[in-house]
């Protein structure tokens, strides 16, 4: 319990001390923090709509923005086990997303349960795939993982604005995207899951399959990390990788296995993405999800558990932020990315807090 | 063909592209010699080239809006110096989180100041940094293109020099490596560790944000989102693929930019993808890092924190 305290505290202070700094910005531009906060919280958290009548979307979308969320904080955090930092989900959801649009569009004339399956796999498999150049590049000339997941970033957006833009593009569409997948490839939304229970979840919320995926695929690095053999080899390399190479650890390989799992578990957010949502591969869609993903992994601690939560507030962040834009005066959502931008400081700097603790107790 | 491509416009188009690359990259060079990762390059072009328009539509006079972002570029790179060797946050983390906040403040900033979270108003022509003639030719004006540039131009080509008599035939410049390659050994030797690395990344943060100035008020009369579009990841390639080398890194921007003239030129006239010229950089210094064509080699603390014992 005490333990749980412990790793709860420092998080929780970067959160708030994000917030009252971003209270202060609020405030000097012109509009009232707490006003603010009360609309991003209530947009994304509350079940009654601004005239009380009963909601699902704060929630629904709430959860929807949080799905890419826990993807890319797994992601982050499987590879900070090994001791890598995996910069490049940005890119390995890109290539993710486009495999799955891509299995979509080309094998149409399959039946869905083959279909949906076959995009599931290809989305996991470029990702990993991606993720992979980088852990080989790494452990065979040992170039470090950062600059190679940057400059893979950049040029996986290259490659697939050229494909969509040259080959799966509908003839005249002036948007970067492909076109559409087909109908029995699209995976069901909450709507299908709620409505035998008598519960009228509306359709039109993107909340999806997938997001049963993520907290699947949660307690399924939690059994990988911490029951398996594989597991615990890439936390030793993390830990201390000339000890576990001493005790017979074969080092390069955990770093590409690492780096394969890490930019799988973010290819799967073009599961949600194209199979669950858009149903086609925009090009430009993520958020910044990639990045967001390394906010998520540290506010979380690098564990399953911390990693949902985290992912729910900033997916939250999103969701509240939308509302921000629209019904405020001066202060517009790109307030969000600044609190995230904070949060992630405040929590990398935590030496800062334990000196600011110590010197009270002093 | 190939003479519509190539010619005095060209190389023309090659130094504008080139000179943010250069100031950003020589920027990261002194942060990086002195031992702290500085990916948050392209943040504080960010916010270099948003507080300079800024600045300038209120000030009416570029030149202040060039000091402003110099300021503002040093106070960023004062929040990454800070986090990173005073609070020994992990120097790829905070750059990341400089990133993301300079994504989001110029937006949240501009849209308070001008009612338009998109871009800053458009400045009037006199109001932008002026050209500079060093060469003037009645005979060829193409020619005469090529010599007349925007200041912050002459002054990245001056920087290449100065930081290579800097960092090799100076004191200053033996403590700044000293402290990147052998931190131990400079702190027993009497250098303060801390204090210049401080040096090295304020150096850096107001370099890379004279390059995002050039962008906004040189290069273009206002601020647009994200106007940086990857330049400061361009720079740290070129640092990179430089070999962390002043000279090294000012070849490799001009590579670098002249890839991106190239690119620009060729629209429409070549039949190959615009796309696949602009991962030229990108794949280069993966090949270069991976030591297949030559090998670039990192300072030796690159990206530890220094614990005085």
């Amino acid at each position: 319990m005490r333990n749980l305290l412990h790793e709860l505290i420092f998080p929780v202070i970067a959160v708030l001390a994000a917030f009252l700094i971003g209270g202060l910005i609020v405030l000097a531009i012109g509009d009232n923090p707490i006003e603010v906060y009360w609309l991003l919280i209530s947009s994304a958290f509350s079940f009654h709509d601004a005239l009380g009548n009963f909601t699902f979307d704060n929630w629904g979308y709430t959860l929807f923005y949080a799905t890419p969320l826990i993807f890319t904080g797994l992601a982050v955090a499987l590879a900070f086990k090994c001791g890598l930092l995996n910069i490049g989900a940005e890119g390995q959801l890109y290539v993710g997303a486009f495999a799955a649009a891509w299995v979509g569009i080309t094998f149409a004339k399959l039946p869905g349960v083959l279909l949906i399956p076959m995009a599931m796999a290809a989305a996991i498999l470029a990702g990993a795939a991606w993720g992979a150049i980088p852990g080989v590049l790494k452990a065979r000339f040992g170039s470090h993982e950062v600059i190679n997941t940057i400059m893979l970033n950049f040029i996986a957006v290259g490659l697939l604005s050229y494909l969509t833009q040259r080959h799966y593009k509908a003839a005249g569409d002036p948007i970067m995207q492909t076109v559409e997948i087909a109908e029995q490839s699209h995976i069901a939304r909450f709507h299908t899951f709620l409505a035998p229970f008598g519960i009228d979840f509306p359709q039109r919320i993107p909340l999806n399959f997938a997001f049963l995926l993520a907290i699947l695929a949660c307690v399924g690095v939690y059994f990988f990390l911490w029951r398996t053999k594989f597991g615990y080899e890439i936390r030793a390399v993390g830990s201390n990788p000339s000890a576990a190479e001493y005790g017979g650890i074969n080092v390069r390989r955990q770093i590409v296995l690492a780096m394969a799992l890490s930019g799988a578990l973010a290819g799967m957010v073009g599961i949600n993405e194209v199979l669950g949502y858009r149903h086609r591969y925009y090009h430009d869609f993520s958020a910044n999800y990639g990045f967001t993903g390394i906010a998520v992994a540290l506010l979380g601690r690098n564990h399953p558990l911390g990693i949902v939560l985290a992912a729910i507030l900033f997916g939250a962040l999103i969701r509240g932020g939308l509302f921000v834009d629209i019904f405020t005066d001066h202060v517009s959502k790109d307030l969000v990315q600044v609190l995230q931008a904070i949060i992630i400081l405040f929590v990398a700097t935590e030496l800062l807090f334990r000196r600011l603790l110590i010197w009270r107790k002093a | 063909m190939l003479r519509t491509i190539f010619n005095f416009t060209l190389i023309a188009s090659t130094i504008r592209l080139s000179t943010p690359l250069i100031l950003a990259a020589l920027g990261g060079l002194y942060s990086e010699r002195g031992g702290v990762i500085n990916i948050a390059l392209e943040g504080i072009m960010l916010a270099g080239a948003f507080t300079a328009a800024s600045v300038t539509v209120f000030s009416h006079n570029p030149w202040i809006g060039v000091l402003a972002a110099m300021a503002a570029g040093t106070l960023v790179a004062l929040v990454h110096g800070l986090a990173t060797i005073k609070y020994r946050a992990d120097q790829v983390v905070s750059g990341t989180a400089i990133n993301i906040l300079f994504l989001g403040v110029p937006a949240l900033l501009s849209g308070a100041l001008f009612d338009s979270t998109g871009a800053t108003p458009q400045l009037p022509r006199e109001q932008v940094l002026p050209d500079f003639t060093v060469f003037a030719s009645e005979r060829s004006p193409l020619l005469a293109s090529v010599f007349n540039q925007k200041p912050l131009v002459y002054l990245a080509l001056l920087a290449v020099p100065a930081t290579w008599y800097l960092l090799r035939k100076t004191r200053f410049g033996l403590r700044l490596r000293a402290v990147g390659e052998n931190p131990e050994a400079a702190d027993t030797a009497g250098v303060s560790v801390i204090k210049m690395r401080f040096t090295g990344v304020l150096i850096s943060g107001a370099l890379a944000a004279l390059g995002g100035a050039y962008l906004s008020i040189g290069q273009n009369s206002l601020f647009t989102r994200n106007m940086t579009a990857g330049r400061g990841f361009i720079a740290l390639a070129a640092l990179i693929f430089g070999k962390w080398d002043p000279v090294g890194a000012f070849l490799a921007c001009v590579l670098f930019g002249f890839a991106e003239a190239v690119a620009i030129r060729m629209q429409g006239t070549v039949n190959i993808p615009n796309q696949f010229i602009q991962l030229i950089p990108y794949v280069l210094t993966m090949v270069v890092l991976a030591g297949l064509i030559r090998r670039a080699t990192p300072p030796r603390s690159l990206g530890v924190p220094y614990v005085k014992e």
